[in-house]
């Protein structure tokens, strides 16, 4: 049983996915459960082959028992393992939270819902744990287009937000499937492992570098790498709060593992940040995109879309860290897809709080939340001390990690702007903390008042949030042993 | 030196951090209260319990988790830390008792935040006293800004908002604007984050850089209010007078002049800053501050302000000391973080016990309150001559160590700052004093019916001026900590 944990982290969902899609026809209370069951057997193998990878190492699985290059192999190193888990642990609790204010937003079409949903969590786990470059693809549509479609189910103004979406996300898939193609055409092989085997003797063919270059367009495109963003603040912020809060955290953080994934495996250092020079003008690409997302940031009034100019600023730090070509760096980045992922998630469930009671989003109406909602109110300044890096929160070691890795490599420009990106966070956060801290006017000089009833979200809505706030601070504490004990071997020695 | 391991420095940071459950789900105020002081003897007996062993020379520590390569959080207790940490957990206590008589005496909303983030304050500034390496002090230098925030804001007016911005602006922006980097910096030359008795970055770097390290972590540590990094003290004042009292004349703004001195000591090391020729120039900032803050002070009418701009200046007193790099030099320095405690401590509670009784901030509005309250104003006639610096109070010891400092390390233009400024602070405490007791009927501004303030806001500042006494007569074990401390850097 063990031996198949990797194809049933895909299977169970994807199956699942249509169970629920048939429940909803029969009874639209077993939709939840079932959703619930299938990404908590995910979460267990997920786990399962974590530890496995830490005690053997590379797990190999090959597909219905077909050898590559015939039949899709999947492999499974201490980087993927990490990344696994880290998506199933996010999809489960969002979807636990999700649960109230999705049978209060869509009433009879819950079961839609939880089948996008679950098959959407088949998408990102697919495209983590396979190691064909082609069956990568796939499982890319598979979750950006049930991403486009739970992305439309939100208010007034997301199907057109999708469709914007739907452009975008499309000719990026498109651009990453010729880069593919190119690749096929030179190594005559879809298997990852194969690719790298053969690419060396053709590192000086053109194809290779257009292939090389057409892929990350069309990822960057996918993680909304500064200047290509403009699609996901809208997508994000009209869409439901339980979406939000699997596309924000998840989506981007996958699509850089894919970048990371391609950089190490397919490609590997010394061809990325050797052979071809665009080392340098990537990483200040990147500084761009943390300056401008976080100066767009402090422009917006509500607090979703500020939160999603946030997640933009991240996918800077994450994209610069891993070119810079560093060990360091590379650190940082792959732990700060794990520590982002789950602050983001924290964000957004507070966020998903906030609708679900006060019906809105934008500044005004956080007005006396410390006092309406202290739980959720406290988790977001966790979260938001996790975002700006303050430790021992995880997001602090994160980003020592993605500083020192900027001064190993001279680069001063992109640790100016981390610490330019974690002032600004401090402006944004407390600019909310301080609306949401003092009353409303006139109310202030209380003597010990309860005017305002203490409203806070329902209990299966706050305990996911109160995990995850709980995990930034464990994810801190032990940085140390994730990266000694897991990331130091996601990255080859070759990485100095 | 012997090494203990112990778990007694995470406890002492643990207690008031654990005991916030508490108080959040205390049913009356008195259940709270009395939680509070249970934290706060808890934390002092804590404490207290590990001063023997640090007096024989030994040092505690206690590693909770290694987060980097290289650099744990943990926690280590020498005789430095031991100073501090002994001075905010005693004056925690006897905060307690007054925060009660003010906050009721004032009828004070949301007391339990209050009592709350003070408990995490507390917390945070034990922390930073017992921390190991640098990055376990800057977790908790962070932990206790955002600790404050609340409790500076506590009005939640138009006033605490902005206040309370510029309180984040300065201290925020500081630690992460230039402490994070510097400590980077520190960590990718030396490779380790360790406070050593002669610093860890001797002989890893040129001169230039050190001396901007040295620079982004004096200005960083914006807490002990360099000029021109200071107004965020005086804007703080808009707290509560407790929070004042304690924080922003002994918690918040010490755990900035302590750091200032683990890095001046810890970090650099003084043979490195003697070689650099950094000293005299920290001196000169510290005295600029000690000149101008002082000036300014004279014309503050608010009497917490003044009290603020006082402090101001005093904090460069330490950090004068510490600069100057010589034995005596450090010995004032480190033992004025205890003497000037005590005497400003009082003089904060006295402003708020003269708040609670009468509802005066202003001096202007204070002239005859001496004949109404007598034993608040000698008890602010005792700290403020420990502020001064006059004997019999300890506030002497700690200016007469100062000045044998300058004298050691050839510094004339430093004595004479040192004692100008003396003349200054006289000038602007003792005419309060002298308005307040020498008054004609008709000058008074009070009612024979204006009386002392409650006795849990009169008994604290009582205490805390006789205290500033007794460390005139017996500065122990301050003393002997600063001493020790002295002794284990200069290796005599």
């Amino acid at each position: 049983m063990t031996d198949h944990y990797p194809s049933l982290l895909v299977v169970v969902p994807l199956i699942s996915a249509f169970i629920i899609s048939a429940a909803g026809w029969m009874n639209r209370r077993l939709c939840f459960p079932i959703a619930v069951a299938a990404l908590s057997v995910a979460t267990y193998c997920a786990f399962g082959l974590l530890l496995r990878v830490m005690d053997q190492g590379v797990i190999v699985y090959h597909l219905g028992g077909w050898p590559p290059p015939w039949g899709i192999a999947y492999y499974i190193d201490h980087f993927n393992a990490l990344v696994l888990t880290a998506v199933t642990v996010v999809s489960l609790l969002n979807l636990i939270a999700s649960q109230k204010s999705i049978a209060r937003e869509l009433g009879e079409k819950t079961w839609a819902f939880y089948t996008l949903y679950v098959l959407m969590v088949t998408g990102l786990l697919g495209m983590v744990v396979t190691g064909d470059a082609f069956n990568l693809y796939v499982m890319l549509e598979i979750a950006s287009l049930t991403g486009y479609a739970l992305i439309a189910m939100g208010e007034k103004r997301a199907p057109l937000a999708a469709l914007n979406y739907v452009y975008m996300g499309t000719i990026g898939a498109c651009f990453y499937l010729l880069g593919v193609g190119y690749l096929y055409i030179v190594t005559g092989s879809l298997n990852m492992v194969d690719i790298a085997g053969n690419l060396p003797a053709l590192y000086q063919s053109k194809a290779v570098l257009v292939a090389f270059i057409v892929c990350m367009i069309g990822l960057w495109l996918k993680m909304a790498f500064f200047p290509f963003h403009s699609w996901l603040p809208n997508a994000y912020t009209f869409t439901l709060s339980a979406t939000a809060g699997l596309v924000a955290p998840l989506m981007t953080k996958v699509m850089i593992y894919v970048m990371i994934r391609f950089i190490l495996t397919v490609f590997t250092p010394k061809f990325a940040f050797a052979t071809i020079a665009v080392k340098d003008p990537i990483v200040w690409l990147a500084v761009i995109a943390i300056v401008v997302s976080a100066i767009l940031a402090l422009a917006q009034r509500n607090l979703k879309k500020m939160l999603c100019y946030v997640v933009v600023a991240e996918v800077g730090y994450m994209v610069g860290g891993a070119w810079l070509g560093n060990r360091a760096g590379m650190t940082g980045a792959i732990l700060h897809i794990v520590n982002d992922a789950l602050m983001t998630l924290c964000v957004f469930l507070v966020v998903g709080n906030i609708v679900y009671v006060v019906k809105g989003y934008a500044f005004e109406d956080l007005k006396g939340l410390f006092r309406k909602m202290p739980f959720t109110m406290g988790a977001f300044v966790i979260g938001a001390l996790s975002i700006i890096g303050v430790p021992p929160t995880c997001g602090f070691f994160s980003k020592w990690y993605l500083i020192t890795g900027a001064i190993d490599a001279g680069h001063y420009g992109f640790m100016a702007a981390l610490l330019f990106s974690s002032l600004i966070s401090v402006v944004l956060f407390f600019r909310v903390i301080e609306i949401s801290y003092y009353e409303p006017s006139g109310e202030h000089h209380g003597h010990e008042q309860h005017t305002e009833k203490m409203v806070e979200a329902p209990l299966t809505m706050l305990v996911p949030l109160l995990i995850v706030t709980f995990g930034l601070i464990l994810m801190g504490m032990y940085t140390g042993d994730i990266v000694g004990r897991i990331i130091q071997f996601a990255i080859p020695v070759e990485l100095v | 030196m012997e090494t203990i391991i112990s778990i007694k420095p995470l406890l002492a940071v643990l207690v008031s951090l654990l005991i916030t459950p508490v108080l959040v789900s205390s049913k009356t105020p008195n259940v709270r209260e009395a939680w509070t002081f249970a934290a706060a003897f808890m934390m002092f007996m804590i404490v207290v319990s590990m001063l023997p062993a640090v007096l024989k020379g030994a040092e505690m520590v206690y590693t909770v988790a290694e987060v980097l390569p290289g650099v744990p959080i943990k926690f280590k207790v020498d005789a430095f830390g031991m100073l501090f940490a002994l001075v905010s957990s005693s004056l925690w206590i006897i905060t307690t008792a007054y925060s009660i008589g003010y906050m009721r005496g004032l009828d004070e909303h949301s007391q339990t935040r209050y009592f709350c983030f003070f408990a995490l304050a507390l917390s945070a500034t034990i922390g930073v006293a017992f921390s190991a390496n640098l990055l376990t002090l800057f977790l908790f230098y962070e932990m206790l800004s955002f600790a404050t925030y609340p409790l500076v804001t506590h009005h939640q007016d138009m006033h605490a908002r902005s206040s309370g911005r510029k309180y984040l602006l300065y201290i925020v922006g500081g630690s992460v604007g230039l402490v994070l980097p510097a400590m980077l910096i520190c960590y990718n030359l030396a490779g380790t984050l360790e406070f050593t008795s002669q610093g860890f970055l001797a002989g890893t770097g040129s001169k230039p850089l050190m001396t901007i390290l040295m620079m982004m972590l004096l200005f960083g540590f914006a807490k002990v209010a360099v000029m021109p990094l200071h107004s965020w003290l005086p804007a703080a004042m808009v707290a509560p007078t407790p929070v004042s009292a304690l924080l922003h004349a002994v918690a918040v703004v010490k755990v900035g002049a302590f750091s200032v001195l683990r890095v001046i000591t810890g970090v650099f090391g003084t043979d490195l800053l003697v070689s650099l020729g950094l000293g005299s120039v920290i001196c000169y900032i510290a005295a600029f501050t000690i000149v101008v803050a002082s000036l300014i002070a004279l014309s503050q009418d608010e009497l917490k302000r003044r009290l603020a701009f006082s402090t101001i200046g005093q904090l460069s007193y330490i950090v004068l000391g510490a600069a100057l790099l010589s034995p005596k030099g450090l010995i004032g320095g480190m033992i004025h973080i205890a003497m000037h405690a005590f005497g400003k401590i009082t003089l904060f509670f006295c402003a708020g016990a003269i708040a609670v009784a009468t509802g005066k901030k202003y001096v202007s509005q204070m002239v005859g309150i001496g004949k109404q309250m007598p034993v608040t104003m000698t008890a602010f006639f005792i700290g403020a001559l420990s502020v001064i610096g006059l004997p019999p109070t300890g506030g002497f010891i700690s200016k007469w160590n100062l000045v044998l400092g300058t004298l050691e390390a050839d510094q004339s233009a430093m004595l004479v700052v040192l004692l100008g400024s003396s003349l200054l602070n006289a000038a602007y405490f003792l005419p309060i004093v002298y308005r307040a007791f020498f008054c004609s009927k008709e000058e008074s501004m009070f009612e024979n019916s204006v009386k002392e303030a409650p006795v849990w806001c009169v008994f604290p500042l009582v205490l805390t001026a006789i205290c500033s006494i007794v460390l005139f007569f017996y500065p122990q074990p301050f003393f002997s900590l600063a001493e020790l401390m002295v002794q284990s850097i200069t290796g005599r």
